[in-house]
């Protein structure tokens, strides 16, 4: 019962979440609503018997991701709504029939699959974390190692992309690209 | 009355699709990342689902590695976010396209 209680909330409040993320016109509002969102999935995780998965999406998505969000945000301006123009509605139909679908045979899968038998069964007895630390480094070792790699890729691009001309205004450009490099080739002639 | 997979199929299906009419129709390219964050967390949610139905680790383990990818995604996208708002001075898209078609 709390079971189903429990799903109602955190799918009413997920689903209101996204739209005004969706919908908001307001960079902030959008953000906000967001990371308030992921906490709420997180809350599916956990009625799913997926613990450690909970806790990583809490750890990473609301405090990593939407902290560089947070971060990012203040390079642009957020304070002033955003205007958008619509165009082309008949692409939207289209792109949306094809995602439909896409649905059909996602919503599907239980039916198709019904003799898949469970390659790494969740074992009795053992925590889920335990239980993901298990599979996580015997058969899924190469894409974790992959993965780390990949993150670690991402680490140095961002820093090399945004961690260029940082000590120079952003929103009050008065000097031109020409001018900026002149300085900068003066400051290392210095 | 039992919340079965159904239920969590047909929740993912909707978040995916709120993710997706954001990404058709913002034009902002700080919107889009967030659309593209909602339509991950509908997916995760999905997979997590489906392992659970089966009784199997593998959906949790492929949850994991989008966690993984979304996150160096936001690294390297808001570095190029910042790099092209210095270029343009706006995250419009309309503003930034310099092909025509």
């Amino acid at each position: 019962m709390y079971e189903v209680i429990a799903f109602y909330i955190f799918a009413i409040s997920t689903t209101i979440l996204f739209l005004i993320t969706v919908m908001s016109k307001n960079v902030l509002y959008a953000m906000t609503a967001l990371a308030a969102g992921m906490v709420m999935i997180s809350g599916f995780f956990f009625l799913l018997g997926a613990d450690f998965l909970g806790v990583v999406q809490l750890i990473v998505y609301v405090g990593a991701v939407m902290a560089l969000y947070a971060f990012a945000m203040m390079f642009f301006d957020a304070t002033k709504d955003i205007k958008e123009k619509h165009q082309n509605p008949a692409l939207v139909f289209l792109l949306g029939g094809l995602m439909a679908l896409v649905f059909v045979v996602m919503f599907s899968a239980p039916i198709i699959g019904e003799n898949v038998q469970a390659l790494y069964p969740i074992v009795d007895g053992v925590g889920n974390a335990q239980a993901v630390g298990m599979v996580l480094f015997t058969k899924y070792l190469v894409p974790f190692e992959v993965a780390a790699v990949m993150l670690l890729v991402a680490m140095i691009a961002g820093i090399i992309l945004a961690g260029k001309k940082m000590d120079y205004s952003l929103t009050e450009c008065e000097v031109s690209d020409q001018e900026l490099e002149d300085e900068i080739l003066k400051g290392e002639a210095k | 009355m039992e919340i079965g997979i159904g239920h969590y199929l047909i929740l993912a299906g909707l978040l995916f699709s709120i993710g997706f009419v954001g990404v058709l129709r913002r034009k902002n390219l700080l919107m889009l990342f967030f659309a593209t964050e909602v339509m991950l967390n509908a997916v995760n949610v999905a997979f997590t689902a489906i392992g659970n139905y089966y009784g199997d680790l593998s959906g949790q383990m492929f949850a994991f590695f989008v966690i993984a990818v979304a996150a160096s995604e936001v690294a390297v996208g808001l570095g190029l976010l910042i790099v092209l708002y210095k270029k343009y001075g706006s995250l419009d898209l309309e503003t930034i396209s310099s092909m025509k078609g």
